[in-house]
């Protein structure tokens, strides 16, 4: 598995040589999900929190771009982003983490049109518009960018995984009753990480957006966001760290490349693969390595046999 | 001074008392029985020492402190540990792992990962699981997953370990196997109130007992004096115990 | 004072359609609170009530009577999902939370699959439905029949399901599923169709929501998603469980949109229910009527 990161990783960095620019951008957004796919389930995979939220985040990302992009340098953007971020699920969590899951749930649903329609209605008011252009940056620059991002998610989530940290969260997700009653900090635990997940979904929207030309609250505080990603590490599969690499990778993809000619059917399509993988593939594709592997396993062994049957036969 | 203590531990919930009234001690290094009919309150009792839930009225001290208003997770790294009636593992990891978290999270101070790890081991080694360590939990049976309970509530390093019906559908031989388990938690300087139905358990390993019936405490003494106790006999005349050989 | 008198009559319009926000939200309570699904789809099926009104209005058919029409159709469209998709899943879940994440999920694909269908067949143009509009002046404001009208149909139909669930034999089967499912089983209960029943019957609802909303304004295949907003707003803030803390809520929701429209921005509806829903949480987290 880590052959397979790093090859992906040296594609990427070889990318430009060849690439153009539309193929960079598909990379980019394909990087993108993985950041945002990665985060999601670093939090809600684990503890088992579902949060709908990434939206809120990313599009919060977005817009520091949009207003900043003039004044600082993009690196200070993805702090600062990174930081807004953090304080929104900081407090979001703080308030519903402490109580039923569902709550939790309705309210980062609800974050996403909370801050799109307050967005909205604030740039009207001061800035008097309600769409944003994004200053054009040097493709290769903005590649290397989001792939450095992806690549410090991704390691940040294995090096949680395997800290107390990650214990702690597995262990609300095992049964959040018997890790409070075990001295684990539940709410404590909860509201952290979290909040450290909102801080990648967030840098991830200020990286994707010098590629994008244009947009707006609708456009950056858009569900999908929250969607897309969330399809694509249920797809990919939550058991394994590289199951929402391999799901975003392909659903980006996807996405970038088909949503614009084929909006409604990709949309539909996209609904479709998801109820037939909840209900057929609850642990992604990751989940069908070890089927396969039975099933390939006894196929081969039949084969074997067969042929050991044939020699037999013609002695 | 009795290591773990209650007065007038009541809780509604709704109209009705699911405990009321309570008073009751327990002295350290003893083992206490805590019985009565289903509906009596026992479990309830230990959410409020453990704080699942809040006490609607009355206090609980722990070695002379209140616990009143304080949180699971900090009752656990004073030293109050337990398991539970309907056995809460965490099934999807190993059985290492589920002890870990005890050895990780319930003492009041940072354990360092060598610390945890070898106390996770311990006691495994003690409940006598370690060969299974590496299995995911939801694969062991119903009487290991119990045990593995055991060994993660002992991770945390418990002065008073409360016990929910440890001995719940298991048989005989099982049983005496789990009575001395907890003779020898009780060995090592640990506290226990035992939840259980299984009277052969309770009479045997228990210093005294207390008995609730309808969230009120009936009565509270040592075997002989329970075992002869009127009220008790009646409330547990038609009932179904266990009453061992 | 006149703006005073406008403001009054604002809040009259706001009680008025919050009886319709209450009708959409009973809907979603009944599948959130017995069938445990987080039924993000709910309002695609307000928005399906609103646009098979304008087909049958279309076809010379009074919108008023529409209902009878697209009920039934709902109600399959409901009945069908929970018995094979959410049966389906719950059967196949580790845990209830598991079940609960799941089910979330792929009512989430579900609202795009019925979104993007309609959107195929409709478009995504307004669809002019406006019926019964002549208005009463009151308090400065028009009123228009229309508004008159939705409340009571969400009044009359709200106490109906009210009493059916707590009178009837088939409610308390439909309570006795929802406080324990097993048990409920022993006990005799089909709980795979009374479930079912149950979100068809909250579908059914949310459909005749959509029928009475198209009645005062156009609707399009869009409105969906923010109708789920609203009803998961009303739900919250009345309490799960509840018939009459839905209606409360949604009376009250309807009085602050159109405050909230009359003297600011209506973009501004949603985040400050949102702002309220939070000060509520932290003060009642069950809602006004909640139990547990």
């Amino acid at each position: 598995m880590v052959g397979f990161l790093i090859l992906l990783i040296a594609f990427v960095l070889t990318f430009p040589l060849y690439g153009g620019a539309y193929p960079t951008r598909v990379l980019i957004v394909m990087l993108m999900y993985t950041v945002l796919a990665v985060s999601w389930a670093m939090f809600s995979g684990t503890t088992g929190y579902m949060s709908l939220a990434p939206a809120a985040f990313f599009g919060t990302g977005i817009y520091s771009t949009a207003l900043l992009q003039h004044y600082l340098p993009f690196p200070v953007i993805i702090v600062i982003a990174g930081l807004i971020s953090f304080v929104l699920a900081f407090l979001l969590g703080l308030v519903t983490l402490r109580l039923k899951g569902i709550y939790f749930t309705i309210f980062s649903f609800g974050l996403v049109v909370f801050i799109g329609n307050t967005i909205n209605y604030v740039e009207a008011e001061i800035f008097g518009r309600h769409g944003w252009i994004f200053e054009a940056l040097d493709r290769t620059t903005l590649l290397y960018t989001m792939l450095g991002l992806a690549v410090v998610t991704v390691l940040a989530a294995y090096f949680i995984s395997r800290s107390r940290l990650g214990l702690a969260m597995r262990s609300i997700g095992g049964n959040e009753e018997a890790a409070e009653h075990m001295g684990v900090n539940t709410t404590r635990i909860k509201v952290l990480t979290f909040a450290i997940s909102a801080i990648f979904m967030g840098a991830a929207g200020v990286v994707v957006a010098p590629s994008l030309s244009y947009s707006n609250s609708g456009i950056a505080f858009s569900v999908t966001y929250s969607f897309i990603p969330i399809v694509a590490a249920v797809f990919g599969g939550m058991g394994q760290l590289y199951g929402p690499v391999i799901g975003a990778l392909v659903f980006g993809f996807l996405e970038k490349t088909l949503k614009a000619t084929l909006l409604t059917y990709f949309m539909l399509g996209f609904g479709i693969i998801m109820v037939v993988v909840i209900l057929f593939l609850p642990n992604g594709l990751i989940g069908l390595v070890p089927i396969l592997r039975d099933k390939l396993g006894g196929v081969i062994q039949k084969l074997r046999k067969g042929g050991q049957a044939e020699q037999h036969a013609d002695t | 001074m009795p290591i773990l203590e209650g007065q007038g531990v009541t809780k509604y919930f709704g109209g009705l008392a699911a405990v009321s009234n309570v008073d009751f001690h327990v002295d350290r290094g003893e083992i206490l029985g805590l019985i009565g009919p289903n509906g009596a309150g026992k479990t309830t009792l230990f959410n409020l020492i453990s704080a699942a839930l809040p006490a609607s009225s009355g206090e609980i001290r722990f070695k002379g402190q209140k616990l009143n208003g304080l949180k699971p997770h900090q009752i656990c790294r004073m030293g109050i540990a337990r398991t539970f009636q309907e056995t809460k593992v965490f099934p999807n990891m190993p059985v290492l792992q589920n002890v870990l978290v005890g050895a990780f999270f319930g003492s009041p101070k940072r354990v360092s990962g060598a610390d945890a790890a070898g106390e996770a081991s311990q006691a495994l080694e003690f409940v006598g699981l370690s060969a299974v360590s590496t299995a995911p939990v939801k694969d062991l049976t119903l009487v290991s997953q119990k045990r593995v309970e055991v060994a993660r509530a002992l991770a945390t390093k418990p002065e008073l370990l409360l016990l929910d019906e440890l001995m719940a559908g298991l048989n005989p031989a099982e049983v005496s196997e789990a009575m001395e388990l907890v003779t020898r938690i009780r060995d090592k300087g640990i506290t226990i109130i035992m939840v259980e139905h299984v009277m052969k358990a309770i009479m045997g390993i228990s210093a005294r007992v207390m008995v609730l019936h309808h969230g009120e405490k009936l009565a509270d003494g040592t075997c002989n004096e329970i075992a002869c106790n009127r009220k008790v006999i009646e409330v547990y005349l038609g009932e179904e115990t266990h009453a061992g050989s | 004072m006149a703006e005073a008198e406008r403001l009054l009559g604002l809040a009259v319009i706001g009680i008025l359609a919050g009886g319709v926000y209450g009708l959409l939200a009973v809907g979603l309570s009944l599948q959130i609170g017995i069938c445990r699904v987080l039924n993000i789809t709910h309002g695609e099926f307000a928005m399906l009530g609103g646009v098979l009104t304008f087909t049958l209005v279309e076809l010379g058919i009074n919108p008023l009577v529409a209902p009878v029409i697209i009920g039934p159709i709902l109600f399959g469209i409901g009945f069908l999902l929970q018995a094979t998709l959410f049966k389906g899943i719950k059967v196949r879940a580790p845990s209830p939370a598991a079940f609960e994440g799941n089910a979330l999920l792929a009512a989430f694909g579900v609202m795009y699959i019925i979104s993007y269908i309609a959107r195929m067949e409709f478009g995504t143009r307004a669809l002019p439905t406006h019926y019964l509009t002549e208005g009463l002046q009151f308090l400065g404001v028009s009123i228009q029949l229309n508004l008159i009208v939705g409340f009571a149909v969400a009044a009359v139909l709200g106490i109906a399901v009210y009493l059916f669930l707590t009178r009837s034999r088939l409610g308390r089967a439909i309570r006795a599923t929802a406080e324990d499912q097993p048990t409920a089983e022993l006990m005799g209960v089909n709980t795979n169709t009374v479930l079912a029943l149950c979100f068809g019957l909250g579908a059914l609802l949310a459909g005749i929501a959509g029928t009475l909303i198209s009645l005062r304004s156009d609707v399009n295949t869009g409105i969906g998603f923010n109708n789920t907003i609203i009803a998961l707003i009303v739900v919250t803030l009345g309490g799960l469980g509840s018939v009459p803390g839905s209606f409360v809520a949604g009376i009250i929701i309807g009085i602050v949109s159109m405050m909230v429209a009359g003297l600011w921005e209506s973009v501004l509806i949603v985040p400050v229910y949102y702002a309220m829903l939070m000060v509520l949480l932290l003060a009642r987290p069950t809602g006004i009527f909640g139990k547990k």
